[in-house]
């Protein structure tokens, strides 16, 4: 087959280049195969994070041409034969080495999340729940943690605000807890305050990256901001509680 | 070269898998700190690969299921070696762990009655598999990820423990590095639950990704355990074929479970002739049979033969291929768009839709998928007492795929993710329970500053043989000389061959840093990988029989006094040594249980 050359992201946060490479290309070849393969060939000390090679685990996330992608889901063959083919690390996070991002924060985004709080069973064996109840949780938990959301929303992208807002991977998150039937604990004042939910004007750039194609935007964070709206903004519900307080 | 941290805790926990989340979650439950070491990032581990569903008879979708009928099936897959108590403790548990799950937030596609549903899957007489499409890996570990670190599980991403530490007959700790900064760590803990998952990694054609490269199964061997059944190693019927960059991805049995069909290219159903004498009237004997279970009358009909258990349908697959009426590329066909409405075939395997859509451009609701084998799983491992999960070493516990004796020879789909949750949450409640007698152990730095030299020695090489060839080579002969169909003298090549690799290790140079340095891991993974691949080659050599997921040419038949034994591995002056120990036999209801059924 042909051969094939890439600009490859070599360096650390505070000083990077793009090198070169030429490797041979296979029929199928995806981006990390070729990653895989200046690997063993060129530079085994090229750092990339990997785990599933099929779209299940969000490991391999970096941009492609510029734009973020899961590697082992985009195929060579998306581009065209003369198109240049760079590879850079997912810029909204601080570069560890090479491809490897440091994402850390993310999971204690996460862990800041309130956990999962179900009403009691329904009958000794668990739970009864339609499959039309929990469609619209278990699109959320689709969710593969790629970070390729984070890495394309604004608010972390251009202006840095992890520690600020949780960002779309765990709005998804919150989601999924949220909209799970039997789940019974009021997220609005954590969505509200440490998670900065209100840092998100909308702009849907987080749907349009999401490889398992979660709708984030309208099925998560939508409706997620209405909640945070009924709960504290909506004067009669504001009177009711006033009344119950009493 | 120093090591720059160090940590305490009454239980490590090493793999943050399935089990070993639900370990660390059951010794948090009473009452330890607990450690939780990984070498990806949390929630990446070969559990959220997992597809088609966990095994646990829950009656849902027929009432006549309970826990004899999950034994009974487990035992009769295992093909006589399985450990009895174990699967009497897998089948009566999994149930309680699977809603557990649900009272932690797992979402499971739902029966009609508001219940968990439960999918047919090959080797289990009834639906019994909880799932959520063909994504229950990824419920599962999400599940246990958040609720371990809502518990407090101290959570250590990105490490690899490369040595366990035994001071006076007793495990005190393990050695790890950092992968981001390759700076070394040091784990004292009262007592260790070794979770680390596979080893597929040694071959080449595989559904394993990188990690599954045997660690606790070498770990242990290191540190004095004993290994049980190394020989059975299943070969998945079900990978992708083409295009080649994805050969060997896991197709899920959830495709047959759901009515998929497997046809060779003569457009024949094949597996019609592969029933094997001991399921002989548990399968549907027609076409027209099969399709009327498929379309949902089960109690009339019996299942189609697609569904026979995996060691079966693989090696009727290579027989298939062999006889010259495999696919275009060396495998066979399997199809849904038959059997299965579009709509319900994008609800039911969505992740296989986008799969093959996106990596081999074929569309599942219309066309026919290419499959053949795949390596896939380790149903031997570290050998551990079936109750609580302990090891011979003292302190020294495993749980998951890297330990043995549950699966016997062969595994059947579905009770691995069961496996997971019950023997990870015995595994980490006995430790815990052990850890409160149990002082922490002062680790002599002489051992400490020895492990790491040999960690580095690579480094301080020039000009040497790059790890990635090594491994490269490692993986082909394991796939030529090791692979399902086997052969006195291919294993006796591939020995030979081992030894040949274990000593071009000292060859190999490593260049750069130890910051995320991928050569240096795979150079490190490869210390591990020869002494798995020395133990199933060894073990492979002394079963002369046909068993199981275990197929040896020169001896195709099973033999009945092999049936009663499994091969164990212990170092006995520095070398591996093979035993035969008996299959402890079952008490006389469980016998007749196993033979005549419920």
């Amino acid at each position: 087959m042909a051969e094939r050359t890439f600009q490859v992201y070599r360096g650390s946060d505070d000083e990077g280049r793009l090198e070169s490479y030429t490797v041979e290309t296979d029929q199928g070849m995806v981006v990390l195969d070729a990653i895989h393969r200046i690997q063993a060939e060129h530079a085994p000390d090229l750092a990339v994070r990997w785990n599933c090679k099929a779209g299940k685990c969000g490991s391999c996330s970096c941009e492609v041409n510029g734009r973020p992608r899961l590697t082992c889901m985009t195929r060579l063959s998306d581009y065209g034969e003369d198109e240049p083919i760079t590879v850079t690390p997912m810029k909204a996070f601080p570069v560890i080495k090479d491809l490897v991002t440091d994402v850390s924060q993310a999971y204690r985004n996460n862990a800041s999340i309130p956990r999962f709080k179900p009403r009691p069973r329904d009958a000794d064996d668990g739970w009864r729940m339609q499959q039309y109840e929990i469609d619209r949780a278990q699109e959320m938990r689709k969710c593969i943690e790629c970070f390729l959301c984070q890495d394309v929303c604004h608010v972390l992208r251009s202006h840095g605000k992890h520690e600020e807002f949780i960002g779309p991977t765990y709005l998804v998150r919150t989601a999924g807890y949220s909209l799970n039937p039997i789940d019974v604990e009021d997220r609005s004042e954590f969505l509200r305050d440490a998670g900065g939910l209100g840092y998100c004007n909308i702009t849907k750039c987080c749907t349009e990256v999401c490889p398992e194609h979660i709708t984030i935007t309208d099925n998560a964070i939508i409706p997620l901001k209405e909640r945070v709206v009924d709960r504290f903004y909506d004067p009669l519900k504001a009177l009711v509680r006033l009344v119950r307080r009493r | 070269m120093e090591i720059t941290e160090r940590h305490e805790h009454d239980v490590l926990v090493i793999g943050a898998g399935g089990a070993g989340l639900r370990a660390a979650i059951a010794a948090i439950e009473a009452g330890a700190s607990v450690g939780l070491v990984g070498k990806s990032l949390l929630g990446k581990a070969h559990t959220v690969m997992a597809e088609g569903g966990m095994a646990a008879a829950l009656g849902n979708n027929r009432p006549e299921d309970n826990w004899q009928v999950h034994f009974r099936d487990t035992m009769r897959g295992g093909k006589g070696l399985c450990d009895w108590r174990m699967a009497r403790a897998h089948a009566r548990e999994s149930p309680d762990r699977v809603r557990e799950l649900e009272a932690w937030g797992a979402l499971f596609d739902r029966a009609e009655d508001g219940r968990m549903n439960q999918r047919p899957f090959g080797g289990h007489t009834y639906g019994r598999l909880a799932h959520v499409g063909d994504r229950t890996g990824l419920e599962m570990i999400r599940t246990l990820q958040d609720h371990a670190v809502h518990e407090g599980a101290d959570v250590f991403m990105e490490c690899t423990v490369f040595r366990l530490l035994v001071v006076d007959g007793r495990v005190a700790g393990a050695l790890a590095y950092w992968r981001p900064t390759g700076e070394f760590v040091l784990f004292r803990a009262r007592t260790v639950v070794l979770a680390t998952g596979g080893l597929g990694k040694a071959w080449k054609v595989t559904s394993n990704s990188w990690e599954c490269t045997g660690d606790g199964v070498a770990l242990a061997y290191d540190a004095g355990a004993e290994l049980m059944g190394m020989e059975f190693v299943q070969f998945h019927p079900t990978g992708m074929v083409w295009p080649p960059s994805v050969r060997g991805t896991l197709v899920t049995e959830g495709v047959r479970g759901e009515g998929g069909v497997l046809t060779n290219r003569d457009g024949e159903r094949f597996m019609f002739r592969y029933v094997p004498e001991m399921f002989e009237g548990d399968y549907a004997e027609s076409e027209e049979e099969a399709d009327r279970w498929v379309e949902g009358d089960r109690v009339a009909n019996r299942r189609p033969p697609e569904l026979l258990t995996r060691d079966v349908v693989a090696k009727a697959i290579v027989a298939e291929v062999e006889a010259g009426r495999g696919s275009p590329h060396g495998g066979v066909f399997l199809n849904i768009s038959e059997k299965r409405s579009p709509e319900y075939i994008k609800a039911k395997l969505p992740s296989m839709y986008h799969q093959f859509k996106e990596l081999a451009g074929v569309d599942i609701t219309t066309d026919a998928m290419e499959v053949g084998p795949t390596t896939h799983y380790a149903m031997g491992g570290v050998k551990v007492d079936p109750e609580t999960a302990a090891t011979r070493v003292p302190g020294l516990y495993a749980a998951g795929e890297v330990a043995a004796g549950l699966h016997g020879g062969n595994r059947l789909g579905g009770n691995s993710l069961s496996d997971l949750i019950v023997f990870g949450q015995r595994a980490g409640a006995a430790a815990a329970e052990e850890a409160r007698g149990v002082s922490l152990a002062e680790i002599p730095a002489a051992e400490l500053s020895a492990a790491v030299a040999g960690a580095t020695a690579p480094f301080a090489r020039e000009g040497g043989r790059n790890p990635f060839g090594l491994q490269e080579e490692l993986q082909q002969i394991m796939q030529d000389k090791v692979g399902i169909a086997r052969t006195e003298e291919a294993l006796r090549d591939a020995l030979e061959d081992v030894h040949r690799l274990h000593g071009a290790l000292d060859d190999c140079s490593v260049d750069g840093g130890r910051a995320f340095n991928p050569g240096w891991h795979t150079w490190l993974d490869l210390r591990v990988m020869l002494t798995v691949a020395e133990a199933v080659v060894l073990s492979a050599l002394e079963r002369r029989e046909s068993r199981g997921a275990h197929t040896r040419i020169d001896y195709p038949d099973s033999d009945a006094s092999l049936g009663r034994v499994n091969l164990v591995i212990r170092s006995s002056d520095g070398r591996m040594a093979t035993d035969a120990e008996p299959v402890s036999e079952p008490p006389a209801e469980l016998r007749q249980l196993i033979e005549e059924g419920v």
